[in-house]
């Protein structure tokens, strides 16, 4: 009765407060538009495939003025491989990348990692650029990205830029894409022959956000660990390699105690991780030890 | 003043063409535009599942939509599950019902969808297949043992209908 008299008066109620909505057709006409609404004073956000945004749209934790779709630009969803590097358009969706077999023939990483990203429906909507940009500390991706010194692609008002990792992601939900500008691509180094690598992560429900997690590569010479690659996501406002851990581990033998104590040095080297209400700092300090651990051994059982 | 968009497109075989707000869920649009209230909306944020619905192929959220996305889609949800012509449900829709794998049933046209997914693209799931092609959906009844049993007799039942029509007498 109240409600019917609510939709009667003021229309249905919705979820998300009001925006602009425009759905462009092409990168550059996304530019041209982004730049307007920038020089206008007015908030734009990018819709990619909106399995972020939505719930901050539903929850009205974002109340952006616009919101740019980009949805009907079909010029970037591909994954293709270019003198060693694999290129991935940006709106390509998670499923995509899940189910490309370039990926995981040449990329085993970024692949395995894609699959620990929210549940299938999600991945069918939710897209590979939408990730990158976004920027969760919780996601995937972010290790990923650096532990492979991944770049991303933007293309802005004044052309495109390259952006490597370290330099792409500046803090919590914050990248180094300008307002005016569209993040078109990301790229991954193909994995070079006999690189071992691990993958780990701990949620409450598979495909939940991590509670933490981490991504290791490593090469192994004359029965030693070497180029050993270690970064963890989940436990701080971006994802980050851990030089001290990497160092325990490089030039040495494999074995249980050089993991054990790899891992106890890239808990103490973690910045105060996040405490919320899936985990303490404390349990995600304690979580990151084990999974360096368990990283470790997965990466040496696969290296060559 | 926010400037109602076009949206063109096919739910379960049936196209239509609706002005809508651009803020308006897809979830919303099917049940309160197009009147088709079996997707149900449960958490609105893309935890529960509950809304899940068939988007060009894929399962989706429709909670995590906006309409306005889904111009030039074609959707299936929960009521096309049924055959149009002989009323008859589908068999993984029969199959829930054969095996219980429903108390209250609120989160079942979500089941049901995710399950139509899965066996599209593996006729023959594992049970760990199963659990993982179902992990985006919630059941506040605790009824996941019966949702897999279920998931297995429809398995089956498609399985043996294909055969079945194979010989002509489908």
């Amino acid at each position: 009765m109240l409600l019917s008299v609510h939709i009667e008066l003021w229309g249905f109620p919705m979820k998300p407060a009001p925006f602009d909505y425009y759905a462009p057709e092409t990168v550059d006409e996304a530019v041209s538009l982004l730049k307007k609404l920038e020089d206008d004073d007015i908030d734009a956000k990018i819709l990619a495939g909106g399995q972020s945004l939505m719930p901050m749209l539903s929850l009205r934790m974002a109340r952006p003025d616009a919101l740019v779709d980009l949805g009907k630009i079909k010029t970037l969803d591909y994954i293709r491989e270019e003198n060693g590097v694999i290129h991935i358009g940006a709106m390509t969706t998670k499923r995509a990348a899940e189910d490309s077999a370039l990926l995981q023939q040449k990329q085993p990483l970024l692949h395995v990692a894609t699959q620990h990203i929210g549940h299938r429906q999600i991945r069918n909507q939710g897209t590979v650029g939408g990730s990158f940009a976004h920027a969760d500390p919780a996601a995937e991706y972010g290790a990923v990205a650096q532990a492979l010194g991944m770049e991303m692609v933007v293309v802005g008002p004044d052309g495109e830029r390259v952006i490597p990792v370290d330099e792409f992601y500046l803090s919590f939900l914050t990248t180094d894409i300008d307002c005016s500008e569209v993040l078109t691509e990301v790229r991954a180094p193909v994995m070079p022959g006999g690189t071992g690598w691990g993958f780990q992560e701990i949620c409450r429900r598979e495909g939940d956000l991590a509670i933490a997690g981490v991504a290791v590569t490593l090469k192994m010479e004359a029965g030693s660990c070497v180029d050993v690659v270690i970064a963890v996501f989940g436990v701080n406002a971006i994802a980050a390699r851990l030089d001290d851990a990497e160092q325990v581990v490089n030039g040495n033998t494999p074995g249980e105690a050089l993991f054990a104590q790899a891992g106890k040095a890239a808990a103490a080297a973690l910045d105060e991780p996040i405490t919320d209400v899936h985990a303490t700092a404390e349990y995600r300090r304690s979580l990151i030890a084990t999974l360096v651990k368990r990283c470790l051994t997965e990466a040496v059982s696969r290296a060559a | 003043m926010t400037v109602l968009q076009q949206v063109e497109l096919t739910v379960n075989g049936v196209s239509y063409e609706r002005e809508v707000d651009p803020r308006m869920t897809l979830v919303d649009f099917l049940r309160h535009e197009l009147r088709l209230t079996g997707t149900h909306v449960g958490c609105e944020h893309g935890v529960c599942g509950a809304c899940t619905i068939i988007k060009d192929g894929q399962a989706v959220r429709s909670c995590l939509m906006l309409a306005a996305q889904a111009d030039g889609t074609s959707l299936q949800t929960v009521e096309g599950l049924r055959n149009a012509e002989s009323g008859e449900l589908h068999p993984i829709q029969q199959a829930f019902i054969e095996e219980h794998g429903l108390q209250c049933g609120f989160c079942t046209p979500g089941f049901l969808m995710s399950t139509l997914e899965l066996l599209g693209d593996n006729p023959n799931p594992t049970d760990q297949e199963i659990k993982d092609a179902l992990d985006g959906n919630l059941c506040r009844c605790t009824g996941y043992q019966a949702i897999i049993q279920s998931v297995r007799l429809a398995a089956a039942k498609t399985q043996s209908g294909k055969l079945a029509g194979a010989h002509g007498s489908a």
